[in-house]
This record gives C-alpha cells, structure tokens and sequence, in this order.
C-alpha cells in the first residue's frame, strides 16, 4: 500500500510533466512582451495559473491598471473557487485550516479534475503530493521558455500552443464517454461558447467561460440532478 | 509601476479566489441542486475554454484541426494527460511541415 503522499506524487507528475509545456509558452509570450525572466518566473510561483497569467501578462505590458488586473483575475479563475467549494465537500476530517490555507494554493483545473475523480475522501498528503510536482514543473517551464524560448523555431512555439487545450480535452472527454449527461453538459458549454465569440463579441473571454459554463450546469442540474450519493 | 505590485495584485487575487472557499466552507451541502451544478461545473468550464479558442492556438486552422482531432481521438480512449497534449502539439507540428 503505498502512503497517501506517494499516490498524490503518481497522480502529481504527469500534472506537472504537461505543465512544464504549457508554462514553457507562458515563459515565451511574458518575455516576448519584455518582462524580465525573474519577474516571469515569479508570476508562475506565485500564481499557477494559465488563462489568469496570459491575460495579466498582457496587462503588465500594456501598463494597465490595477483595477484592471483586479477584475480580470476575478473573472478569469473565478473558476477555482467553484472548484475549491466542490472540493471542499470531500475533504478528510485531517484538513485542518491550516492546512486548507496551504492546499487551496494549489488548486488548478487538472488537480481539480483528478482530485475530484478520486474514489472516497481527500487526504493533505495526497493533495500535497499532487500540487508539489505540478508547481515545481509550472515553475520550471516558465523558467526554460522564458530563458530559451528564443531558440527554438517558430513553428514549434506555435503548436506547443495547443498543448494547454489538449490537456483539457484529456479531463473532459473520458468522463464525457462514461457519463451521457456529461456529454451534453459538455457540448452545450462548446455551443454557448461559440455563440459568445461569434454572436456576441462583445463579451471578453473571460466572461464568455463564465456565462457558458454556468448555462450549460444549470440545465445539467435542472433536468438531469445527478443521484444523492455522488462519492463514495 | 512596479512589476512587484502587479504580481502582488495578481497572485493576491487568485490566492483568495482559491483559498475562501475551499477553507471557509464546512458544512456539507444537502441540496441535490447544488451538488448537481457542482458536479457539472468543472467539465463545463474546460469545455467552455477550450472551444473555440483551441481552433486559434496554433494560429493556423488546419494544423489547430489536426491537433484537435488526435486530442480527441486519444483522450476518447483515455489515454493519459501527457500524452494526449504532446501529441495534439506533435501532429499540429508535423501537419505544418507538410503544408
């Protein structure tokens, strides 16, 4: 039986083996913008995040406002505390505050989604052992994009651009399979979001997730409620 | 201004959006509603993320396409996170060359 730390460092490093590409496109895009390597890499430590990041990126090189930046975190990972709240239902008795005050740092889309699909309880050391690897390969791809990013052709840069995506389309799609109602939760998000960047553009891209991601949810749960005992 | 306030800002606001919740919320809900939305939630947001915006993130619409169908084509057989990232960025890569 291996410790609970362990099986969270299992789960963890495939987390942090895609990050290391993903962030890798970060550490290019903030450098191109002329930030300097340290302030980049610092931004990844202290944010882990990559839809929050490109957009505040892109801030600090407008010389915008911190209003600005204010609101567009807001919104963008608005997300994770849906997340944290969900999670927060599946926690072990072992989550002190403390603890939570460490752990909640931690929380991303791909921890969100191997966290909440794992059998029973939530203990800290299998969600430490999780964050530890994927914080570390987030830094450390920021780190060698920011630095080398440079180096390496354009046409590599331009498709390590989907790697974020197809990270995403790896945690939706088998539970999409699995689960009918899943599914067309799913496809109502895509069409909802389609409709927002090509009907209503004026809807920022943060909002448009926002709007269709809560759209597609609430007719989930209207019409399909999912049983009582969701975990075992 | 300084770059330093930005990331303050920055990661002050994103800590909090994490930490209020999953710290300040004990109790466990009882309303199938809720829970429903909760469960939905999550997939709907990657969902909502990723189209259209992955069609975009080559900068090319037939490399983004390529890409897009070896993801969905391997995440369909549940191979692992890794593994279908590099190879959508793989096959948008070769499908490049050709072009």
């Amino acid at each position: 039986m291996r410790s609970p730390f362990v099986r969270g460092m299992v789960h963890g490093v495939p987390i942090g083996l895609g990050y290391l590409s993903v962030s890798f496109g970060i550490g290019i895009k903030a450098v191109a913008l002329g930030l300097p390597v340290w302030g980049t890499v610092l931004i990844s430590l202290t944010n882990l995040t990559s839809a929050g990041q490109a957009a505040g990126i892109e801030i600090i090189a407008a010389a915008g406002t911190l209003v600005e930046m204010l609101l567009t975190q807001l919104i963008i990972n608005l997300r994770y505390a849906l997340m944290g709240f969900s999670l927060s239902q599946k926690l072990d008795d072992r989550f002190t505050t403390s603890r939570r005050l460490l752990v909640s740092f931690g929380i991303t889309d791909e921890v969100y989604a191997v966290a909440i699909s794992q059998p029973g309880r939530l203990t800290p050391a299998y969600m430490l052992g999780m964050i530890l690897p994927s914080w570390v390969g987030w830094g450390a791809g920021t780190l060698l994009g920011a630095v080398a990013g440079n180096l390496l052709p354009a046409a590599v840069t331009a498709a390590m651009g989907l790697v974020l995506y197809g990270m995403f389309l790896a945690i939706i799609i088998p539970p999409a399979r699995k689960d009918s109602r899943v599914l067309l939760v799913v496809l109502l998000a895509a069409a909802f979001s389609v409709v927002c960047k090509y009907a209503l553009p004026f809807i920022s891209g943060g909002f448009a997730v926002i709007i269709s991601a809560l759209l597609a949810s609430l007719v989930g749960a209207l019409f399909f409620p999912v049983a009582e005992e969701v975990e075992a | 201004m300084s770059l330093l306030i930005y990331i303050a800002v920055m990661a002050g606001v994103t800590y909090l959006i994490r930490m209020v919740p999953f710290t300040l919320f004990r109790r466990q809900i009882k309303s199938r509603f809720v829970r429903s939305l909760l469960y939905y939630l999550p997939y709907a947001v990657l969902s909502a993320m990723t189209i259209p915006a992955i069609f975009y993130a080559t900068g090319d619409f037939t490399t983004a396409i390529v890409g897009t169908v070896v993801a969905l084509v391997l995440a369909y057989f549940n191979q692992p996170l890794i593994v279908v990232a590099l190879a959508a960025a793989l096959a948008a890569f070769l499908t490049g060359l050709v072009l």
